[in-house]
């Protein structure tokens, strides 16, 4: 799959509970260029929705959203 | 046409519980790009005063002095036990790592959700200015917070 390139950022989002996930995928995504990427690690199963929700609010996409064992590993990509 | 993506949230309670739900919205919002607003009035203006002793007449002392305010002593809204049911709520609150009530005024502030302290209220309680934390903006009024709602998208009164 050529579509998710390697992910400029990894953010360790684990341990940390609503709203913070979502607090800190949107300062990260202000770091890295429009169409790259941020890859980042969560355990709160509330990211299943947040995520989603943020991306569509905020207009970037969400390239990827997968649960791993106990942790939830999701990829956005900047879109504006 | 000023576009209608903000949010805007009221909070009357001084409930530690509702300013808990009163500032996760705000700090979702702000990190969904919303330009995010809080109202503070009657009790919610406990969240965001200093903890000084407030109030010039008989009635405003007493006031104040039985409800300090603080954004870390407001108590949950039931069981609060004059005190022991705020920190049986703060342990689980930190077993469970959430943000304890300092960091959510400094993450809201940081995501640029503004607050502001409604006028009437602090005329009424008789809290001045000074008695509020820094990084309030200036008090305002209903008209003020209708036009903010204006620019909503969604008012929420808790």
């Amino acid at each position: 799959m050529t579509e998710e390139l390697k992910a400029v950022t990894t953010l360790d989002l684990k341990g940390l509970v609503c709203p913070i996930p979502i607090v800190k995928v949107s300062q990260a995504i202000k770091q890295v260029q429009v169409g790259e990427t941020i890859e980042a690690i969560a355990t709160d199963p509330g990211v299943l929705a947040d995520i989603p929700a943020w991306c569509k609010t905020s207009h970037n996409e969400l390239v990827k959203m997968e649960r791993v064992d106990k942790v939830f590993r999701f990829v956005v990509r900047r879109l504006v | 046409m000023e576009s209608k993506n903000g949010t805007t949230i009221i909070l009357m309670n001084g409930g530690m519980d509702y300013a808990i739900a009163a500032f996760n919205i705000a700090i979702g919002a702000a990190a969904m790009g919303k330009e995010t607003n809080m109202f503070f009035t009657f009790w919610g203006t406990k969240a965001i005063q200093k903890g000084t002793y407030t109030g010039s007449s008989l009635f405003g002392r007493m006031m104040g002095f039985m409800n300090r305010g603080g954004i870390n002593r407001i108590g949950p809204s039931q069981f609060n036990f004059w005190g022991l049911g705020r920190w049986m709520f703060k342990q689980m609150l930190k077993n469970h790592r959430i943000t304890p009530m300092e960091g959510l005024l400094k993450t809201a502030l940081d995501l640029g959700v503004k607050l502001y302290p409604c006028q009437m209220s602090m005329e009424v309680m008789e809290i001045k200015r000074e008695d509020l934390i820094d990084g309030v903006q200036e008090s305002c009024g209903v008209a003020a917070m209708l036009e903010m709602a204006d620019r909503s998208k969604q008012t929420l009164f808790i």
